[in-house]
């Protein structure tokens, strides 16, 4: 499930505030500070730092799950990094992630998400509450019944799709599988899109808009000039958060298993059949690595043109 | 007058549509599971108990979702209280490079919770004999919720007014007592989303009960769900809408209860 994170503070704090009296009301005081703030910090550095460490250690080594290389470990230094950029399989997952993360992120997310929310922008009611239950529904079920639910839907003999569409027998998986995970994932995470969307239009002033409407702007016209500047911060912290969760998510595996053929093998199902299915454990971390940098990447690219108009 | 005419049939469409889409996937959880051996066809059902008497009567299916009780109680008590101290602590002191080692977690955590943290995660609990233990399992889980938990709580410290603590240190009250009295009352909406959030992600969290509890006894319904499959191999469909189903409603509900108590919607915790 979805994480609900803001942005980086950008704005500097007020210098006085931040050393005077007013900013530690409590009269905490470093050193009881630092004891409220250990025991968080001592679970998320044994279980989160470190085996983000230990991943770039992994990469190094030829370590296996099983085999001579499982109980002594070489250091192979950047062997499985170049192995990894001479492989066709890895760029084949990556350009696979790259369409999945644009096709149902980008495009599917967050065009659905503003939609629902513009649309239901001023409305009250039954049907408001029912589309947004609806859509968080999809959203907060557990992704072990919802895959099933999507395996039903796109069952080739007996699936609601295909009798909806009067042809039944189409392999939707086998000949539409990057199609079916990218839908399947817009259908499953717009919610998060929708919400922040319907709180970020509740900020826009509404006289800006009358103000627009009554010089005649068109629809478009007022959505260009008065609501997307006003909900840049949020269109910018969505894209960023919904672009990580879909790089790193792991759900397609439990529809298409990414398959047929590695066609919707993203990297996410890449490193799990590499590093537990085939038990290339040191090849593995070698990629995940690799989607660490380009995480990394994409964060500082976001937060920059966050940055850039402050 | 035909521009309002065309406008309210094209957004009756839409909706139409959107409705559709968001509704046909969970027809067959809510038909199957009340039909007699149901296959993936959607069909209206005959309002049998089988499936459910079937489940009730497997061995793991019910203890599994009160292990996803007490995994998800577990991992949320212990985000909420650890988050809540860190988060106040931060806000109101300036530790030094405070800013950029919440920013360093939040981003590893939205990197490093998936698969790419299986192997290490795996191995270190091995070592620190945590596998098969539930309560290793609620401890990494926190780890992993943490840095987000604790990002979106100081957003809510950072806009509650400070003059009540200052108050409250006039009158000597020592800064656990001011925590405690003064600070949780004024951001319980907050303590209450992080619950929430805390609750529904471990709720639904396949990955790692899978990989570090291998006793089926304290497996938790997600991974239960995986091994419904008849003795032929293959999916057993009924037990399987059936238990998921149940395994559903306790999020439905809680759902229900969030949105009709607080609203659904993101008080703070996302800003510009």
């Amino acid at each position: 499930m979805a994480q609900a994170t803001s942005p980086p503070e950008v704005v500097k704090e007020d210098e006085r505030t931040r050393r005077g009296y007013s900013s530690d009301a409590a009269g905490l005081g470093n050193l009881r500070a630092g004891a409220f703030v250990a025991p968080a910090l001592l679970l998320i550095a044994a279980f989160l730092v470190f085996p983000a460490l230990w991943v770039l250690y992994l990469g190094l080594t030829n370590y296996r799950l099983t085999g001579a290389a499982a109980a002594e470990p070489q250091f192979v230094g950047l062997a499985n990094l170049l192995d990894a950029v001479s492989n066709p399989t890895f760029w084949n997952s990556t350009w696979l992630t790259l369409q999945f993360v644009l096709g149902s992120a980008v495009i599917g997310q967050v065009v659905l998400g503003f939609s629902i929310a513009w649309m239901l922008r001023d409305r009250a009611g039954p049907l408001k509450r029912l589309v947004e239950g609806l859509v968080i529904l999809a959203w907060i079920l557990p992704s072990a019944v919802v895959s099933f639910l999507w395996v039903a839907l796109l069952d080739r003999d007996g699936g609601t799709l295909n009798a909806l569409l009067g042809i039944p027998g189409f392999p939707w998986l086998l000949d539409h599988p990057m199609l079916s995970i990218i839908v399947f994932n817009t259908w499953r995470g717009t919610a998060f899109s929708m919400m922040l969307y319907g709180a970020a239009l509740g900020n826009v002033p509404p006289s800006h808009l009358e103000s627009a409407r009554l010089a005649g702007a068109s629809g478009w016209q007022q959505l260009r000039d008065v609501v997307f500047p006003h909900i840049r911060g949020h269109i910018l912290t969505n894209l960023l958060l919904i672009s990580l969760w879909t790089f790193n998510d792991f759900s397609p595996f439990l529809i298409t298993a990414g398959g047929p053929d590695g066609r919707s093998e993203v990297l996410a199902v890449h490193v799990y059949k590499v590093a537990l299915q085939s038990g290339e454990l040191g090849y593995g971390a070698a990629v995940s690595t690799i989607i660490l940098l380009i995480n990394l990447v994409v964060a500082v690219f976001y937060l920059r043109l966050l940055r850039s108009k402050k | 007058m035909t521009r309002f005419v065309l406008g309210r049939i094209g957004f009756s469409t839409l909706i139409a549509v959107l409705l559709a889409f968001f509704t046909i996937p969970l027809l067959w959880l809510v038909t199957a599971p009340f039909t007699s051996d149901p296959s993936y066809e959607v069909k209206v059902p005959d309002f049998t108990w089988d499936n459910f008497q079937a489940v009730v009567e497997h061995p793991y299916a019910l203890p599994s979702l009160y292990n996803s009780l007490i995994l998800s109680v577990g991992t949320a008590v212990l985000v909420v209280l650890l988050a809540a101290l860190a988060a106040y602590a931060l806000s109101r002191v300036r530790l030094p490079g405070r800013d950029a080692l919440l920013y360093a977690l939040l981003l590893l955590s939205s990197i490093i919770t998936g698969t790419a943290a299986m192997v290490p995660l795996f191995q270190l609990a091995v070592e620190l004999n945590l596998i098969d233990s539930q309560l290793g399992l609620i401890l990494i889980l926190t780890g992993g919720l943490l840095p987000a938990a604790i990002f979106m709580l100081k957003d809510f410290m950072d806009s509650t007014p400070k003059s009540y603590e200052e108050s409250a240190r006039v009158f000597g009250a020592s800064p656990l007592q001011i925590v405690r009295h003064v600070v949780v009352p004024v951001v319980r909406p907050g303590l209450a989303t992080i619950a929430v959030w805390s609750l529904a992600n471990v709720w639904g969290n396949f990955l790692m009960p899978y990989l570090l509890l291998s006793d089926v006894e304290k497996q938790p319904a997600a991974v239960i769900t995986y091994t419904l499959y008849t003795e032929g191999g293959q999916a057993n469909l009924s037990m399987l809408s059936t238990f998921g189903l149940l395994y559903s409603i306790p999020v439905v509900l809680m759902y229900l209860f969030v949105s009709k108590k607080y609203g659904f919607r993101f008080h703070g915790g996302i800003k510009r």
